[in-house]
């Protein structure tokens, strides 16, 4: 793996058949989705839901976002997508009611301005 | 393709309630947040396009294990001994040719083979994609940079929970003689997703 880092091969390629301009991107838009993302996997791997659970309650949040936004590019948000799944998933398994998260939601809310992006690393 | 803006309050809004479900979800004992990490890690890095690329690079230069990726992929991939992730479906190889070339598409949410190619790009996810490379896939490609001559069949695959497509694109001219390692290193995500072509020349600088 070392003269191709995975993930990232494609980064320097510019010529007559350079790839999708966001090819090699880094694939999360944002700190959040790749924590969310990591959970949902987190939860699956120990066995907290089949896969197929989670997926059918995200085609149902993307297509019920196509039908209210229409299917376009712009401002189509797939995490928000998959949060919403993931949160009506939680809430069915007993693993995070919806009161439970509203009210966790109103406390983080209530920190100091600058302590919403705040994440620690060890 | 534009970015929408980071901290928009939407995004803000769900960033927050991302934060909260995992805070709970920690303070339960149903996760631990290393395990998040190590597992957003192994998705970034350790299962990325690689895993995909090891198994084209041996097609490409063993005959009888590209019969055999063909006939049964994921049997093919484990012969290679790459970790995988938990979302396997049946996984199907097809190849392109100088008749043919595939692409793969998911219409209905993004499935993936995700341990092979690491996580999805974002326009592999987005409505335009889905929705226009079944209807108009030489545009699509183009406007993606890829042309496909006229005389070239598309045949575009869509991706469901049955089943997964994976493209065995072909081996670039100019790489005769190149070692698997070598090859693998050509073998790009978009390529495999059948949007791109492996070029050697992408390698004349490394």
């Amino acid at each position: 793996m070392a003269d191709a880092p995975p993930g990232g091969a494609a980064l320097d390629w510019n010529g007559p058949s350079a790839p999708p301009r966001r090819n090699g991107e880094l694939v999360f838009e944002t700190l959040w989705e790749s924590r969310l993302f990591g959970a949902t996997m987190a939860l699956h791997e120990a066995g907290l839901f089949a896969w197929d659970e989670f997926r059918d309650r995200l085609i149902a949040e993307i297509s019920s976002f196509e039908r209210a936004h229409g299917a376009r590019d712009e401002g189509f948000r797939y995490y928000a997508c998959w949060l919403a799944a993931f949160e009506r998933l939680a809430a069915e398994k007993g693993l995070c009611s919806a009161e439970d998260l509203e009210a966790r939601i109103a406390r983080l809310r209530s920190r100091p301005p600058g302590h919403d992006h705040e994440r620690s690393t060890p | 393709m534009s970015d929408h803006a980071h901290d928009d309050p939407i995004t803000r809004r769900d960033a927050l309630r991302a934060e909260a479900l995992e805070s709970i979800l920690v303070e339960k004992g149903v996760v631990r947040p290393e395990v998040i990490d190590a597992i957003v890690r192994r998705y970034e890095q350790d299962i990325g396009p690689m895993n995909g690329a090891k198994a084209i690079a041996r097609a490409w230069t063993d005959p009888a294990y590209r019969q055999r990726l063909l006939v049964d992929a994921w049997r093919a991939i484990a012969e290679l001994g790459v970790p995988t992730g938990p979302e396997i479906a049946p996984l199907v190889v097809v190849e392109n040719t100088a008749a043919v070339h595939n692409v793969v598409v998911c219409t209905l949410c993004s499935c993936y083979p995700g341990s092979l190619l690491g996580l999805p790009p974002s326009w592999y996810k987005s409505p335009s994609y889905r929705a226009r490379v079944v209807r108009e896939p030489r545009t699509v490609l183009r406007e993606m940079g890829l042309e496909v001559p006229p005389r070239v069949e598309i045949r575009v695959w869509d991706s469901s929970a049955e089943v997964r497509y994976m493209v065995l694109p072909e081996r670039p001219a100019g790489s005769e003689g190149w070692p698997e390692e070598r090859l693998a290193a050509l073998v790009t995500r978009d390529a495999m997703i059948g949007v791109a072509r492996p070029e050697p020349a992408r390698l004349a600088h490394g």
